[in-house]
């Protein structure tokens, strides 16, 4: 019993027991739907693994939203609400277009130019929410939602713009060949490339079947790099204490407004480095018109909110939403349930984590009990 | 030029009206102390079961209160999850965001062929149209009588909250729960009837969509204007008429968009489209300062806890 | 005691759980109509709890409650209410942003069918009670706006408004100056000539010696016994209280103070509403000295207290330590210049509660060696650091170095608290309120480290709301009134009558300076 309460208490049980009714509530769905929920569940799980190119593209599509929910994570431990991580994420892919289409330096100078430049522009996105709340005491939420819209009106403008608008398209030139980030990309297509590839079934495929490129890796490491931080630095420390209680951090001499500054520019800079690594490492490379978000940003969030806003759990949570979102397209596919069951499933795992603090209370009310019996 | 202007009043008007709506519901569940970002689901759900209820019964009446009872109903899950299990609000409205679109497009896809859009249904009727003006410039103010329940809506809500004594017991748990408990006011009681009724104008938000702007329901019917809806709210102080004006001047800046985008005008569409959150920014920097919620608001109230 | 009407209310083998902590094991309590009865008993002693399950507010787990000798079961606070049970709660449960008027009516509005509300019967209704039993209020001010003997007197109108017989006051006097709890016995007394019965909630004893016929004593969750109060003396209600013999006078050596290091010149400081709280405010502390700022609350201590730790802008006048002027520059300068402050507020201004005992220790210190690397923390060093002080200051439990804050009680996260400032070793020490919600021997604890560190030959400048705090510590006592000191003493120079004149804004009669 002891043990089964301590794991109870352990906040990844939380995470699991909301992933598990995200399950049940989705096969109830499908029932209700008439869908038979274990071949649903199956297309899902083939759409995933069975094909070394899925798990690949599962990992792709896991990158931005990584960062993204690494972002919002990022921005709720210090005590700031980033819903602008959408913003800042478009504006790194205007960013990395500006820069990528305009200049074609050598590799080695344009990839860290147009990187830089996406993280730069989600900084500055960031940085204006955040001297926005530490200056004029303006809530963050409703200039996130305001700078969204900037941004996403901004990507439209330019893509129609002359300098970068591709004729007889809805978007914009792609990015320069130099700026890619892609792996290996011109060595894999080659023959010799293509001779070293072919007798590693499964790397041939993962390599020219889809974009691997190496965001993943930029994700993970910043992933610790952000957990070093918070939990390690002195920095991290002053962001933590403003977060949590701003009064006492004030007092103890703390600069809040700075901090809070500070927080928005270093979680736009990661919206931001997101957008940017899905220019460079994704076809097609470009921006389009768009009508209404993409979602980058947004699904950040619930990324964000089922990692428990923790950074190592991001990668975690970001894996997990990568998985569902690009699985779901099999379900459709397979068992002609519709693909927003995936979205159900998503929302209702994000409820579920909304619940969560009831788990370790009532692992609490069933160690008493146990103790008063044992008495 | 004049018919010009009142097409603009006209389509400020109609754009703003699911703006209105929502933003109402916002500041309800805000008042009595539930923090709602769920606004933009319920508004989804509400414009999904507007264009159906409409189009398989031909009223176009009923589907804006099955509307009402959608963003009602999903509103259920947020009052349950924050009121009873005291859970955080904030995650609560996201999830919320994403099962409402999800719950509307499934649906969808089951009632309609697989479709992502249903089909074109009866919509609400117009006011002041050519019936009533016959062929002079007014006729251009051709607003749809969303437009007017949505007014009528936000006096009603002023009076409840300043005037009757319910309105006061909403305040008084937004505020301070525990003084308001301690006086024999029902907190959970007045928050699951707030976060209700927030749902429900919500749903009948959307249905001001799909009812009236446009005529069925596609996935980008509702794309932000919950989130506009919860700008309009914080911008507005938090009371009704000041929310009322906020979604004015976002729907004002959509229709500028609109009427002049038409072609005789030098600056670009995205640019002008751009303006009203631009101007929004400058606006709250110049005049209205710290922005401050009602005290008890996002806390789930506990027993005891000092 | 059986039951009987002539009891106003009895509560007879209370038992109150939270989870598995017992608040309240088998009280009784029996309380004679038309009587003032006490209940005594340190912070956490279920004082509290014990009415709470009266007025409804908690459902007991065992017992019976009789009102008039009739059996009753109170579910919630609306059926207390409707018995004629009112409460006064320490933590006033006023909307700040209502006005007098509507936060009296809440829950209880005269509307027509529709809720409409009719504001103007309502005023008409409430000055009738205020004429009748002497409760100055204006039903038009803001609570916010209206001072806290003024906000205490709207609580007791909340209750007489409903048609209140049997009043609860929760700690009434905490915020009165002598002045004020004179007249707050005054309006007791009036009360009971009307019939009515009162239940006090205290831990003073002086209050309970002066105002009450009958005292109960509960000690941690348990009954203990209950006095007639003529019968009794301070002491003997002290050693109920806490369960053993209790110093009630502060042991202090007479001060040896050196030369002035901290001095306040001119200073005018505005409120929140741009009106001058502090007007042309001065006072110096030497070094070896308790300087006691003695005064209501709402004389402009708390802003004083803010413009010396650089909260806010001090619009004229300065504040020097050492010489330097540190005015208007930033917290982080009035830190650096040695100057430590232990907050009134310590769960929002003077800990994080999230944080660890250890991360909160060093909020004033992370930035520099050795806690600090490189920008990164250097966590073996800030642990040593706070297991040290830990053992210093007696902190329990005494591994918390690593558990977060939050699951201190109140006395051992003051002595964090002043185990932090202390060994910042400063050149001022700013006590404000430091034993606020403290039990007896906390407040033993935290005089004593003051005089210890007094001895040491720091500056420490006291600022209390408790009279009697001031006049037991402090070696210099100055009188704070509308934002001014106006008089200055040494300790055991005046009585406390006098003081509390001069704190209500009287003015002193000369005589009584020379003749004491």
């Amino acid at each position: 019993m002891k043990t089964f309460v301590r794991i109870l208490k352990k906040p990844i049980t939380s995470t699991l027991i909301a992933i598990l009714f995200g399950f049940l509530v989705a096969a109830v769905v499908l029932v209700f739907a008439g869908y038979n929920p274990w071949e649903s569940f199956g297309a899902l799980f083939k759409g995933i693994f069975a094909k070394p190119k899925y798990i690949s593209n599962v990992i792709i599509k896991a990158t931005p939203i990584i960062l993204t929910g690494l972002s919002v994570a990022f921005a709720f431990k210090t005590g700031l609400f980033n819903i602008g991580a959408e913003g800042q994420y478009i504006a790194g892919t205007i960013a990395a277009v500006c820069v990528g289409v305009k200049f074609n330096f050598a590799p080695v100078v344009q990839v860290p130019l147009v990187v830089l430049s996406g993280v730069l522009a989600g900084a500055v996105f960031g940085g204006i929410i955040g001297f926005l709340k530490a200056r004029f005491g303006i809530h963050e939420v409703i200039t996130s939602i305001m700078l969204n819209w900037i941004g996403l009106y901004l990507s439209n403008f330019i893509v129609n713009t002359a300098t970068y608008h591709q004729p007889n398209s809805t978007s914009s030139y792609a990015v320069n060949e130099s700026s890619f980030t892609m792996l290996l990309p011109d060595w894999k297509t080659s023959k010799a490339g293509m001779a070293a590839l072919k007798p590693n079934k499964w790397l041939y495929e993962m390599m020219l079947k889809t974009d691997v490129n190496f965001g993943i890796l930029i994700a993970v490491v910043m992933a610790i790099i952000i957990w070093v931080l918070l939990y390690r630095s002195s920095k991290g420390y002053e962001l933590r204490a403003v977060g949590f209680n701003r009064d006492a951090a004030e007092f103890a001499g703390i600069n809040v407004g700075r901090n809070i500054t500070q927080a928005m520019l270093i979680a736009g800079a990661l919206a931001g480095l997101a957008g940017a690594l899905a220019i460079t490492g994704t076809s097609p490379h470009k921006i389009s018109q768009m009508a209404a978000f993409e979602n980058n940003g947004f699904n950040g969030l619930s990324v964000a909110l089922i990692a428990g806003s923790s950074p190592i759990g991001c990668i975690f949570a970001g894996l997990l939403f990568g998985g569902l979102l690009y699985g779901g397209q099999s379900v459709q596919q397979d068992v002609g349930a519709p693909t927003e069951i995936i979205n159900i499933m998503i929302g209702t795992i994000v409820f579920f984590v909304a619940l969560t603090k009831i788990v370790p209370s009532l692992a609490d009310k069933l160690e008493r009990r146990g103790a008063q019996r044992a008495k | 030029m004049l018919s010009k202007l009142i097409l603009l009043i006209g389509i400020t008007l109609m754009y703003s009206t699911p703006l209105v709506f929502g933003a109402l519901g916002g500041v309800i569940s805000e008042r009595s102390g539930v923090v709602n970002i769920g606004i933009e689901g319920m508004m989804t759900t509400g414009a999904f079961t507007a264009a159906a209820v409409s189009y398989f019964t031909g009223n176009p009446w009923l589907g804006f209160l099955a509307a009402g009872a959608a963003g009602g109903a999903t509103a259920l899950l947020h009052a349950v999850a924050s009121v009873t299990f005291k859970a955080d609000q904030t995650i609560s409205g996201i999830a919320i965001n994403l099962i409402g679109p999800g719950f509307a497009l499934f649906f969808c896809r089951l009632l309609f062929d697989n479709a992502t859009m249903t089909l074109p249904a009866k919509t609400l009727p117009k006011l002041f149209g050519e019936s009533a003006f016959g062929d002079s410039a007014m006729k251009n103010l051709n607003v749809d009588v969303t437009v007017i329940l949505a007014l009528a809506t936000t006096v009603v809500m002023w009076f409840f909250l300043y005037r009757t004594k319910w309105g006061l017991h909403v305040r008084s748990v937004g505020e301070h729960p525990a003084a308001a408990d301690t006086l024999g006011i029902s907190v959970s009681g007045i928050r699951y009837v707030c976060v209700l009724i927030s749902g429900i104008l919500a749903g009948f938000g959307g249905a001001s969509m799909t009812l009236a702007i446009i005529s069925q329901f596609t996935p980008t019917a509702i794309s932000g204007q919950g989130f506009i809806a919860l700008a309009a709210v914080i911008f507005g102080k938090w009371t009704p008429f000041g929310a009322y004006g906020a979604c004015l001047l976002f729907g004002f800046a959509q229709a500028l968009t609109i009427v002049l985008g038409g072609g005789d005008f030098a600056v670009p569409s995205q640019i002008l489209a751009m303006l009203p959150y631009i101007l929004t920014i400058v606006v709250l920097i110049l005049f209205v300062g710290r922005s401050v919620a009602p005290k008890a608001d996002g806390e789930p109230y506990e027993k005891g806890v000092r | 005691m059986e039951v009987s009407r002539q009891y106003a209310v009895q509560m007879h083998g209370i038992t109150k759980m939270f989870g598995s902590f017992c608040a309240l094991n088998n009280v009784s309590l029996d309380v004679k109509k038309g009587t003032i009865h006490a209940i005594l008993g340190e912070n956490g002693a279920g004082k509290s709890t014990l009415m709470n399950v009266l007025y409804g507010l908690y459902q007991a787990e065992a017992g019976e409650i009789f009102l008039n000798g009739e059996k009753v079961n109170i579910k919630n606070p609306n059926v207390a209410i409707e018995h004629g049970i009112g409460m006064v709660h320490q933590h006033f449960m006023l909307v700040d942003n209502f006005t007098v008027t509507q936060n009296i009516i809440l829950g209880n509005e005269i509307a027509n069918r529709f809720g409409v509300l009719n504001m103007k019967k309502a005023r008409e209704e409430i000055l009738e009670i205020v004429k009748k039993y002497g409760l100055e209020v204006d039903p038009d001010a803001k609570i916010e706006d209206i001072s806290v003997g003024m906000q205490q007197r709207v609580e007791i109108l909340k209750a007489l408004y409903r048609g209140v017989d049997l009043l609860i006051l929760d700690e009434p006097t905490a915020v009165l100056t002598p002045q004020e709890i004179d007249d707050l016995i005054q309006i007791m007394h009036n009360l009971i000539a009307d019939g009515k019965t009162i239940i006090i909630i205290t831990h003073k004893l002086k209050e309970i010696k002066a105002s009450s016929d009958v005292c109960t004593i509960i000690r941690r969750g348990e009954y203990i016994d209950t006095v007639n109060v003529a019968d009794v003396d301070q002491e003997e209600l002290a050693t109920k209280m806490v369960g053993h013999a209790v110093q009630l006078v502060v042991e202090k050596t007479p001060a040896e103070p050196g030369e002035v290091v901290f001095e306040i010149d001119g200073l005018t400081v505005k409120d929140e509403r741009k009106l001058d709280a502090v007007k042309n405010l001065s006072l110096k502390v030497r070094r070896g000295e308790i300087v006691g700022v003695a005064g209501i609350d709402g004389n402009g201590q708390k802003e004083l207290v803010e413009a010396i730790t650089n909260l806010t802008r001090a619009e004229s006048g300065t504040i020097r330590i050492n010489g330097a002027e540190i005015q208007n520059t930033s917290p982080r300068n009035v830190i650096d210049h040695k100057i430590s402050t232990v907050h009134e507020d310590r769960q929002k201004r003077g800990l994080i509660l999230p944080f660890t005992v250890a991360e909160n220790m060093v909020i004033e210190k992370y930035r520099s060696q050795p806690y600090n690397k490189g920008g990164m923390l250097n966590r073996s060093e800030i642990l040593a650091y706070t297991k040290g002080l830990i053992k210093d200051f007696d902190i329990r439990p005494d591994n918390c170095e690593s558990q977060p804050v939050r699951g201190l009680s109140g006395g051992n996260q003051q002595k964090v608290i002043l185990a932090r400032e202390i060994s910042n070793e400063p050149d001022l020490l700013i006590a404000v309120q430091p034993t606020r919600g403290l039990d007896v021997g906390a407040i033993e604890y935290v005089h004593k480290t003051l005089i210890r560190e007094r001895d040491n030959g720091r500056a420490i400048l006291l600022i209390s709301l408790e009279l009697d705090e001031v006049m037991n510590v402090a070696d210099t006592i100055d009188v704070i009134y509308a934002g001014t000191i106006v008089d200055s003493f040494q300790q055991g120079e005046v009585d406390e009558k006098t003081i509390g004149l001069l704190m209500a804004g009287g003015k002193l009669n000369e005589n009584i300076r020379q003749n004491s």
